[in-house]
């Protein structure tokens, strides 16, 4: 590890530390909005100017999770009490629960299509990273810039290709399909950053294996593997983040059984007005999988990004 | 234990060639080096030999079995690495446990061959540590009891000892030969290092560029050089090579070195043409009497010994003599040489003739 060789000044420190927390503010405040949003009545979220302290209610989760109709005041008066808090809170906007809403399904379609496809992603790209980085692979340096260069153009202005093909594969709106998109379009980077963690593992420590008497797959699995972890983390999260995201494809290419989150939660707006509170709360509750998963690896992630740059 | 024996082997990776043709054998117990300068092909010679390179073509037994093709892990051999490759994520009594995990022996078992071998390295005090935090010594130790753990048929060492500091690889270097002799198991050692292979072989063999210039035990080498590549490889300062034009004849006992007549080891074979007389400096004395003439043009103290560094009429001669003896750079010294010592090379072909101080070891070899 290198120091500067000067102790910086106060000034500097000051600066430094302003220039942090103004990076900080700037890159959290969206997201701070986007939470108290979802804890809004319907009129304090578009209010001007915009209100910073409100009265938290939770109508933007129950209308996310629910579907709701109105009815007429007589009617509404004629019903038998309301049994349940968010049956309450429906009511008091004049409205009843007519059933669940999508979104559970649709999240859990995220959940499934974005961890399944880092998965699969993960697995192909260790293998192929661990081949690229050890074997004498005929044309290397080729296959490797040719799978780059599959990144070299916005993925979505392949979409109608795939959309024809998966047509003709009958993989349109199927949970195979949008895992083996997600998957082809993140393995080129997988692969990519894997090569570059699995470079640095000495190859003597697999020949050790080897001599030590195990068999070259188990000398991938005991040695190279826990070595790599780090990378393999680091390398999850951002295929993950991407798959979990990943909006134009989806939109595209799911419409029912296999729609994500992230085309569902606009369709929110459309049910009874501008409902921001749950497109609001649809999204805060969309952030959670990717942050924890995130905080999990957190150690290996900040190792992962500055690997190379601190030698062991 | 076992006999290695190396038929005809070769190595290319493409078009270039590693290593050509060697043959030799290294008996049943034996501390056997491979030296050679960087490149010339010994680290490949011992990595097919371990499995972890497979010949171009060519033979190699272990114990009487052919085991060219085979995978390392079948091999039954250990393997020391310049950089010790201890599992990082392992400590160190793991370390030392995997080879026997992997022949499926039980953990009480092996926890108890770990802890013998802990005992004769002496580091049982350090077996639970993590392998990241170790001196270069310790780790050098962990890396040794991992091999000698399971009681292989021949232990293969990559310049062990080329990543520990001067001062330590003194010690290492003690360390590893009073291991082996405790053991009597059969060693092959790669270094580019000759005065740690001949510190601690019983066999040497000499290569460069991927060829065996010669094998036997390290006096012979030493004293009689098969090449002229031997010759200056080994030896601090190299030998010296008087540089002449004109006829050795078989039979002949003597040389002519300008007006000089140099009596020699009497030869077994000829040559006319450019040729070198051979000598070490420790045999080379400052002799006024002789008329045999150079000029000293640098001195260098070594405590017991000088080497005194002479122009002559052949080219540049160091002379090694005791550093009693007074010598002032520009005089001119008559030069003596021991004649039972000398070896006389034809410069066309590199090799040494045959003479009656050579022949001995030239001929088995």
């Amino acid at each position: 590890m290198s120091f500067s060789v000067t102790e910086p000044t106060i000034r500097t420190k000051w600066f430094a530390g302003t220039a942090v927390i103004l990076y900080a503010v700037i890159t959290i405040l969206p997201l701070m909005w986007i939470v108290a949003t979802g804890f809004k009545s319907p009129a304090d979220s578009i209010a001007y100017p915009p209100k910073v302290v409100f009265e938290p209610t939770l109508e933007g989760y129950v209308n996310l999770f629910t579907t709701r109709t109105r009815l007429a005041e007589g009617d509404m008066a004629a019903l038998p009490p309301a049994e349940t808090w968010y049956e309450k809170i429906v009511r008091d906007q004049g409205q009843i629960i007519s059933g669940p809403s999508r979104y559970g399904e649709r999240f859990l379609n995220s959940v499934i299509i974005g961890f399944g496809s880092t998965v699969l992603c993960m697995v192909l790209g260790t293998a192929a990273a661990y081949a690229f980085s050890r074997f004498r692979v005929p044309l290397k340096d080729d296959l490797l810039f040719f799978i780059l260069s599959t990144r070299m153009m916005p993925p979505i202005a392949v979409a109608i290709p795939i959309f024809l093909m998966f047509r003709q594969l009958g993989l349109n709106d199927t949970h195979l399909g949008m895992i083996l998109l997600y998957t082809a379009v993140n393995l080129s980077l997988s692969v990519w950053l894997l090569k570059g963690f699995i470079d640095e593992i000495p190859v003597e420590y697999e020949e050790a294996a080897l001599i030590d008497g195990y068999t070259r797959f188990q000398a991938f699995y005991k040695v190279v593997l826990p070595q790599a972890a780090t990378g393999i983390a680091s390398t999850a999260i951002f295929c993950l983040i991407f798959a979990w995201n990943e909006y134009a494809f989806a939109v595209l290419l799911t419409s029912g059984t296999a729609q994500t989150a992230p085309p569902f939660i606009p369709t929110i707006i459309g049910v009874g007005g501008k409902d921001w509170p749950a497109v609001a709360a649809g999204a805060t509750i969309f952030l959670v999988p990717v942050m924890v998963f995130t905080i999990l690896l957190r150690k290996h992630l900040l190792r992962g990004i500055t690997f190379g740059a601190v030698r062991k | 234990m076992a006999q290695i024996r190396i038929e005809n082997v070769r190595k290319d990776f493409g078009t270039f060639n590693a290593v050509q043709s060697s043959t030799f054998t290294i008996e049943d117990g034996e501390f056997f080096m491979l030296l050679g300068p960087s490149g010339c092909g010994k680290t490949t010679t011992l990595r097919m030999m371990a499995g972890l390179e497979l010949p171009t073509s060519g033979e190699i037994y272990i114990d009487g079995e052919e085991v060219g093709m085979k995978p390392a892990s079948q091999r039954d051999i250990a393997f020391v690495f310049q950089m010790f490759a201890l599992y990082p994520h392992m400590n160190v009594g793991k370390n030392i446990s995997y080879p026997l995990l992997s022949q499926g022996m039980s953990k009480a078992e092996a926890k108890k061959k770990v802890d013998e071998v802990a005992q004769i390295l002496g580091i049982s005090d350090i077996l639970k540590k993590p392998v990241g935090g170790l001196s270069g010594g310790d780790r050098q130790r962990v890396a040794l009891g991992r091999a000698i753990v399971r009681n292989p048929k021949a232990f293969f060492m990559d310049e062990p000892l080329g990543a520990l500091d001067a001062e330590f690889r003194e010690h290492m270097a003690e360390e590893l030969r009073a291991l082996h002799d405790r053991m009597g198991a059969t060693t092959v050692y790669v270094t580019h290092d000759q005065l740690e292979a001949m510190q601690m072989g019983d066999k040497i063999v000499v290569m460069n560029h991927g060829v065996v210039e010669q094998f036997g035990v390290p006096q012979d080498i030493y004293d009689w050089p098969a090449t002229m590549f031997v010759a200056s490889f080994i030896g601090s300062p190299a030998m010296n090579f008087l540089e002449f034009h004109g006829m050795v004849g078989s039979g002949a006992t003597s040389l002519t070195l300008g007006d000089s007549e140099i009596s020699i080891p009497q030869m077994r074979s000829g040559a006319t043409g450019d040729l070198a007389m051979g000598i070490r400096p420790e045999h080379v004395h400052l002799n006024d009497t002789s008329t045999y003439r150079g000029e000293v043009i640098a001195t260098e103290y070594l405590g017991t010994t000088q080497i005194v560094t002479l122009n002559t009429p052949n080219g540049e001669v160091k002379a090694r003599v005791a550093s009693s003896k007074k010598v002032a750079v520009g005089e001119t010294a008559g030069l003596g040489f021991d004649e039972r010592s000398i070896s006389v090379f034809d410069k066309q072909s590199q090799r040494a003739l045959l003479s009656a101080g050579n022949e001995g070891v030239l001929q088995h070899g």
